[in-house]
């Protein structure tokens, strides 16, 4: 039986892990079809349509469906999956909300952030925050499985053609009432999928002190991420929290300021392919993870770091 | 309203984790447990609640071993008003726990339940979402900030894109974030009343369930480590060393 993905979207594209999330669900059989679920969104079922691995796209639509509520869409979800063999989505917020729903309905144990594809039953997953890899076998009938996206490749996004067929909707769920969303829109890269992350901590000492690391971030084309510790003291708001409960990233450079590490920091970075820090405790377990440390007063070694990249010639976006 | 909290028992967060040589998990023996640290966070905002006039009754619950119990003490020693202990053997996967909780549920009949959004140990998040999904109720998951208006609650939920606000009838089911409020420590008087409020013992295997696992954890290791880093002297050689021999600006 084929696997079933479920697509991330705005109603208008495709959100970037859907692509990481087809890797992983081809890696688990090469017939993979994807449910899109929403409003109005013909250019995200398009671009779903056109990615290679997939072979069928699944269109539901309807009124109750635009705000991606779990409640609507774990019962179409629930009754497409008699066809499937395993139903995958990202672990991010969206599947976060979603799949266990999906999985209770099935009678299904669920497999959470996956890293890797051992077979089409076995999976590897980090626990306790990415300390310890556990390899999991599922004996349920059907599976399913949420994946970190940033430990698989995006798919191609062109070249495929895959037929688009409509679904039925389901009926509406009428105990839960959407209200409002407010993302915060930025020029920067998304934190999920930036090639550079500067991030800040509890150092920084204020939300104003961030300015010094958007300019840094602006100079590099980085996105801007922070620690739990900076969230929670009201520095910078949460969806630029990397960490265990927060967002996973692994950049080409990950460069932390006045972050002390963690564990529940480090679980959201320290896959990243180089690492900086920065900070003024020489003992902070950051440093334990850092390629390259520097033991300095952030508010010294920021502008000078500002002033050196100002002098280099090329900066690689 | 009565609100029914989930907590669960699990290595302390400040605990640097070790794997068993065997490959079998981690080592638990002789390692300092607490509460799943967003349980506390779920504790607090019922008796929070409560403190407003808003809840009649708060009821701590964990299934769980022996020791398990230690965190409902520690509940009702922040102001939830009595406890239940399911007693089980070994750790259950969060769909056995989802229906464990789901019959506790059918008796107490709460209006609420909350717990936190994801335990620390397996990071599994899902015994809420499942929860909600046996019962049929609506689910509020990873709140940063809830509003009891009536017979609804106005939730404020933390997402990848920024927050979300939604508003569910009850009852629901509400899994709650580190964010949501500045959990209390108890007092020696309450640590001391707190062992005269009850806690009911009930054998999961009286339930009714079946908690039987379907994941087989066939081997826990260790992430592979990272090489040793070097520290430099000042910001020009971090720069130096950024570009020309790691090539990442």
């Amino acid at each position: 039986m084929a696997v079933l993905l479920i697509a991330e979207h705005n109603n208008k594209e495709l959100r970037p892990f859907t692509l990481n999330a087809a890797t992983a669900a081809s890696q688990i059989d090469s017939d993979v079809h994807a449910v899109i679920i929403g409003q109005n969104f013909a250019e995200a079922a398009k671009q779903l349509s056109e990615l290679p691995v997939v072979k069928k796209v699944l269109s539901v639509e309807g009124a109750h469906y635009e705000n991606f509520t779990a409640e609507n869409f774990a019962p179409v979800i629930v009754k497409l999956a008699e066809n499937y063999s395993h139903i995958v989505c990202s672990a991010n917020t969206f599947g976060k909300n979603l799949m266990p729903r999906i999985a209770a309905h099935l009678d299904t144990s669920q497999v959470s952030d996956i890293i890797k594809v051992i077979s089409p039953d076995t999976f590897l997953r980090p626990i306790y925050a990415g300390n310890a890899f556990a390899t999991i076998k599922s004996n349920d009938a059907k599976k399913c499985v949420t994946i970190r996206p940033t430990s698989f490749d995006p798919c191609e996004s062109t070249g495929g053609s895959a037929a688009i067929e409509k679904v039925d909707a389901s009926e509406e769920f009428s105990n839960t009432k959407f209200i409002k969303r407010e993302e915060i829109k930025s020029d920067r890269p998304e934190l999920g999928t930036a090639r550079i992350v500067v991030s800040g901590g509890r150092g920084m000492q204020s939300g104003d002190n961030f300015k010094l690391i958007t300019e840094i971030a602006d100079k590099l084309g980085a996105a801007i991420g922070a620690s739990r510790a900076a969230v929670d003291a009201g520095y910078i708001s949460n969806d630029h929290q990397v960490g265990q409960t927060g967002k996973v990233v692994v950049p080409d450079l990950y460069i932390a300021v006045g972050i002390s590490g963690a564990i529940q920091h480090l679980a959201g970075m320290k896959e990243s392919k180089v690492i900086v820090a920065i900070n003024k405790d020489g003992e902070a377990p950051i440093f334990s993870v850092a390629d390259y440390g520097l033991e300095a007063d952030l508010f010294e070694a920021l502008p000078q770091f500002m002033e050196e990249l100002n002098k280099l010639n090329t900066i690689q976006k | 309203m009565k609100i029914l909290v989930a907590v669960k028992r699990v290595i302390d967060y400040n605990v640097q984790i070790r794997v068993k040589e065997d490959g079998t998990g981690v080592v638990t023996d002789n390692v300092k447990m607490s509460t799943n640290p967003p349980d506390d966070n779920a504790i607090e905002e019922a008796v929070k609640i409560k403190e407003a006039g808003k809840a009649k009754e708060v009821v701590a619950i964990t299934v769980g071993e022996e020791k398990a119990q230690e965190t409902v003490r520690k509940a009702l020693a922040v102001g939830a008003d009595r406890g239940i202990h399911v007693k089980v053997d070994g750790t259950l996967e969060p769909l056995a726990v989802s229906k464990i909780l789901q019959k506790i549920v059918d008796k107490e009949k709460p209006d609420l339940v909350f717990m936190g959004k994801q335990a620390i140990d397996d990071d599994c998040n899902q015994t809420g979402q499942m929860l909600s999904a046996l019962l049929n109720w609506p689910q509020a998951t990873f709140a940063s900030k809830i509003d009891v208006k009536d017979n609804k609650l106005e939730v404020t939920r933390e997402i990848d894109e920024g927050l979300e606000t939604i508003e569910i009838n009850v009852p629901a089911i509400v899994t709650c974030d580190l964010r949501l409020n500045e959990p209390r420590y108890a007092s020696l008087p309450n640590i001391m009343k707190a062992k005269k409020k009850p806690i009911e013992e009930i054998a999961a295997s009286d339930l009714g369930v079946d908690v039987s696992p379907r994941l087989e954890q066939l081997k826990v290791e260790e992430p592979p480590k990272r090489k040793a880093g070097i520290k430099v002297a000042n910001v020009a050689e971090l720069v130096q060393k950024l570009k020309n021999e790691a090539k990442v600006i």
